[in-house]
């Protein structure tokens, strides 16, 4: 390959209001459930668990983490961007994100629904 | 009027003479009428020749001294020397390759600056006076038109440090968003398709470095979010 600087991807717009996106929606996900979480009689394993036996929470709890790694994903992505320049160690950097990322939502997806 | 003395430390680099960049010490005497860190500079090059500045209008028109005085990216003929600490600690503008003392290689500057096109397009025939605008349409154009092209915003922004070859800088996109935001002219789309890209806008993490540091008072921040704007309405 020649040695030559190519921009032009014609991306970065979706991204930049998904991070934005994401970012409100874990704001009021996290205030609402704070409020929720404060104001359980008692705060025990059963207590705690029995807020996440109402589908909703799960369901929403579970968007959290959706948006939570889709977040870090474009937040680590942008770091990689800036710092790392050989191609291919970027390359590389990206899809490991990207399977730790996948790994965790599965994760989270099990945990919740354990609770 | 007693004549004031101030403290320099000069940033020093002679490429033909010099294996490495070095701070020079400077106890200079000023004349009464000597009000800015450019009449300094001005009178220190009369006592020590080999030191290396641009300069041109002097009045914050041509954006040629822009230098980088006590860690923050100015114009040294609007700043006040009384205005500044010392001893005043001069460098060149931070990111950009020096080719002696306080001047810099700004080619990398500029190439962003022409990859946007800086230039009104319209392929309609001329009209047989003038592209007229409306006083609004005009109005949008104030903050944008009235940049020099210093690059003291450019050089402060880290995203440009680090991909100075792909982001176009605070400088670039202001001048993108002039003719973006120009009712004459005619390629808003291909201007939209050109910026949108990771690198080219996106690198911009709103540090707004640009606004602190412009002598201009303008705000590139501002205007690259109209450019973000401009692409959401494109494509929802």
């Amino acid at each position: 390959m020649v040695k030559r600087i190519v921009v032009g991807a014609h991306y970065g717009l979706r991204d930049w209001i998904a991070q934005r996106a994401t970012a409100l929606f874990m704001v009021i996900f996290t205030v609402l459930f704070a409020a929720a979480a404060l104001g359980l009689p008692e705060m025990t394993y059963q207590t705690w668990s029995g807020l996440f036996r109402n589908s909703l929470v799960r369901f929403f709890a579970f968007l959290f983490f959706l948006a939570l790694f889709y977040h870090a994903w474009i937040g680590v992505r942008d770091i990689f961007m800036d710092y790392i320049k050989p191609v291919g160690v970027r390359l590389t950097l990206h899809l490991v994100t990207i399977f730790l990322l996948v790994g965790y939502a599965g994760w989270a997806a099990q945990i919740l629904w354990r609770l | 009027m007693s004549k004031r003395t101030i403290q320099l430390k000069m940033y020093r680099y002679d490429p033909d003479k010099d294996d490495k960049p070095y701070m020079q010490d400077y106890t200079l005497e000023l004349e009464p009428s000597d009000k800015k860190l450019l009449d300094a500079l001005v009178r220190l090059k009369s006592k020590d020749d080999s030191l290396s500045f641009r300069r041109s209008c002097r009045e914050g028109v041509c954006g040629s001294d822009a230098m980088n005085v006590n860690g923050k990216n100015r114009l040294a003929c609007l700043t006040d020397i009384d205005s500044l600490p010392q001893p005043i600690v001069l460098r060149p503008l931070p990111g950009l390759p020096v080719i002696r003392d306080l001047i810099v290689d700004m080619t990398q500057f500029f190439k962003q600056y022409h990859s946007i096109k800086p230039y009104l397009i319209n392929d309609a025939p001329a009209p047989e006076r003038e592209r007229l605008q409306s006083p609004e349409d005009r109005e949008e154009l104030n903050g944008l038109y009235e940049c020099i092209l210093c690059a003291c915003c450019s050089t402060s922004c880290p995203s440009f440090w680090w991909n100075p070859d792909k982001f176009v800088g605070p400088a670039g996109l202001l001048a993108a968003y002039r003719f973006l935001a120009d009712t004459r002219d005619e390629a808003t789309s291909e201007r939209l398709d050109n910026l949108e890209d990771p690198y080219r806008l996106f690198r911009c993490h709103t540090i707004m470095n640009c606004v602190d540091v412009c002598p201009k008072s303008l705000n590139p921040t501002r205007a690259i979010g109209k450019i973000k704007d401009m692409m959401v309405s494109r494509a929802v």
